[in-house]
This record gives C-alpha cells, structure tokens and sequence, in this order.
C-alpha cells in the first residue's frame, strides 16, 4: 500500500473519532425511564399508555388545530367512551395536574422543551 | 374469458360499495366531536345600545373581557386592548360634524368589528387570523409570527401587539386558567368569546353590559339583533371602506 503511514493513521483516528460517544459514556449510568407520578383516582387515560407515550405531541398538535381552526370542541375517547374538551389545561392537566411530576420528568430527560407554558397556564 | 371479465368487474363494484359502506357501519371512533352545548349562527353580529350604555357599564363590559382574557394592564403606549372607550368623534369620524349636538365627545365601547370582508385577514401571511364560518374573525396566536401587517391593515386600530410578555404585567394569582395568556410578539385582539360560544354561553361584555349590548345571528330574521336594526337608527365605523363591519352602533 502506498502511503500506509499516512492512512493507517488517519484510519485509527477516524475510528476513534466515530466512536467517541460511545467510549466517552462508557462509565456514565444507563439511561434510565424517568418514574412518572400518575394521577391516582383514574386509571386509564383517554388513549392507551403506549399510544399516549408515543403520540400524544401529535395529538396535541392535531387538537390545537381542530379546536382553534376546524371547530371541533370535543373528543371522543372510544377507551373510555365518553367525550373530553380538546384542551391542554381542561383535559390533560385536569389529571395530570402538577406539570414537574409529569410532564417536566420525561422533557428534562431527553432534553425536549416545548413551549406550550409560555402562553397556557400551569395548573 | 369474457365471462370471467364480467365476473371480475361485478366483484370489483360490489368490493367497492361493500369498502365505502364499512366505515359507517364500523361505529364510533376515537376522535374530533363537535360539541353540543355549542351556540351557532350563520352570521354572529354584536349591537351596541349607545342610549343604555354608561361609563360605568362600560368599565364593567372592558373588566369582564380584559379578566377573562388575561389581558394586562401595561402602564404606557404599549397597552394591550380588546374592549375599550372612545370619544364618538373618534369613532365615527367620517360620520360627524364639529357642531354635532351632545354627542360628540361622549365615550363609546369600541372593539373589533368582524369585518365580512376583513383586510386583516387578507394580509396576515400565515394565516394565524381567519374568518369562521360563523363570520367570527379568529387569532390562532400559535401560529402568528408578529409581523403586524394585520395591525396595519386593520382601520379601526382594533388589534395590540405584545411588546412585553404580559407575564410580567398579570399577577399570579390572578390568571383565567381557562384562557391562555399571550407571549411577546404576538399580536392579540377581541374574538366575540368564540370560546364561550363554543361552550354555549353569551360573550363576557355581553353577560356584563345588563341588556345594553345584544349579541345573536344576522342571518336569523327573528334575532333580538335584526329586529333591533329594523326598529332603530345604527352607525358601523367606516363603512365606506367596504370592510362591512359587525359590529352596529344604536344612536
């Protein structure tokens, strides 16, 4: 090979330098699912937990437009089969009630900040 | 080969009617509702009864909207407003003289008008502002990006922008958590308390003003509000701008 002692070289680095995150956290704890407080007089929310996990920004999103745009005032929870207002502070925060031991848990987490609290109103 | 054409095609049609009557025979989902509580109209219009309003309803009709809405109270020319007074004169500028009797430096509530044709949703370029099929010209603060075209649009001065973040002018304690505050760079202004009416109830000026503003549906020929304008003589701000606003003046 031509210029081996430059390629060789520059290789290891590369390899090094790709691998970075994973040797760097080599000793740092594993990332662990933060404990959520859930509300306790209601055992189920309006969808599944693994749908509520997964979607429930969409959901957010697709309500503030239903609500504000499309005019639709309610939702109806076929778990549940009942209707709630498509709203964040009426409907969600009415169980999830304190912000820090819910929603603030999982966000600091992962580093999210959504900006809903700029304008709605913690309870 | 013919025959099984044939046969191919009637099963093609009966899977299609079988596919589009599925879903209705499927029931009830999860997902949007329209409300029943809710109160509509083709056309929402507001009248203002000059005769019956006082300074005192006034401040009430401004207090009941401005607390419901989280609207601060910022000490400078930087205010916020959704309802507030304004000499006659003002208001009705093109529609008065210097020597009109009484009249002319009394105070009137002023608001957005929900313009039928209104400029400030024409020119806001993400459509953060928009009309309701009930006539309601709506903000949907998530989406306004503060560039205050609309502020310019809008001839009748109806619309305030956030130069601060109202936070800091709404105590605490205080705050409608019913209703969201606004943050800086938004602008903001009245919406006929689409919310309440939404959830079936009258507007907050409306509830507050003891009969002296009547809300209901222009288009309803038996509305207190059409029967009003039949009997009495009204003024609209600037009509000749065409921007048919409705929001109607009783003298």
């Amino acid at each position: 090979m031509y210029d081996a002692n430059k390629i060789i070289p520059g290789l290891i680095i590369f390899a090094l330098f790709m691998t970075f995150p994973f040797w760097y956290n080599l000793g740092a704890d594993a990332y662990t699912t933060p404990e959520l407080e859930l509300p306790e007089d209601y055992e189920r929310c309006i969808e599944s937990t693994e749908f509520m996990r997964a979607e429930h920004m969409n959901m957010l999103d697709e309500w503030r437009d239903l609500y504000v745009r499309e005019g639709y005032q309610e939702y109806w929870s076929e778990l549940k089969q009942e209707s709630y207002p498509m709203s964040l502070t009426k409907t969600c925060m009415y169980c999830h009630s304190d912000k820090e031991k819910f929603c603030d848990r999982c966000h600091n987490a992962t580093a999210v900040d959504p900006y809903c609290w700029t304008c709605h109103i913690e309870p | 080969m013919k025959n099984s054409r044939r046969k191919f095609i009637k099963f093609a049609g009966m899977a299609a009617l079988g596919w589009s009557i599925c879903p209705s025979l499927a029931g009830a989902r999860s997902g949007p509702r329209q409300s029943a509580d809710r109160l509509r109209a083709e056309r929402w219009a507001m009248v203002i009864d000059s005769e019956k309003l006082n300074d005192e309803l006034m401040d009430k009709c401004i207090e009941a909207c401005h607390k419901l809405h989280n609207v601060p109270d910022i000490p400078n020319d930087q205010n916020i407003k959704w309802i507030w007074k304004e000499p006659f004169y003002n208001l009705f500028h093109d529609q008065s003289h210097g020597y009109l009797k009484d009249k002319k430096s009394i105070p009137f509530l002023s608001l957005c008008n929900h313009c039928d044709n209104p400029p400030c949703v024409r020119v806001c370029p993400t459509q953060a502002t928009f009309s309701r099929d009930d006539g309601i010209v709506l903000m949907d603060f998530h989406r306004c990006i503060g560039c205050r075209f609309c502020m310019a649009g809008c001839p009748y001065g109806s619309r305030s922008f956030n130069y601060y973040n109202p936070r800091n002018f709404l105590d605490d304690d205080d705050l409608v958590h019913d209703y969201p505050t606004r943050e800086m760079g938004v602008v903001e202004k009245c919406e006929f308390c689409a919310h309440l009416l939404d959830q079936g109830e009258m507007p907050a000026c409306v509830e507050a003003s003891e009969g002296a503003i009547l809300f209901g549906d222009l288009n309803d020929p038996n509305s207190d509000v059409r029967k009003v304008l039949q009997e009495r003589y009204s003024l609209v701000r600037k009509p000749k701008l065409g921007t048919d606003p409705q929001v109607y003046y009783l003298i």
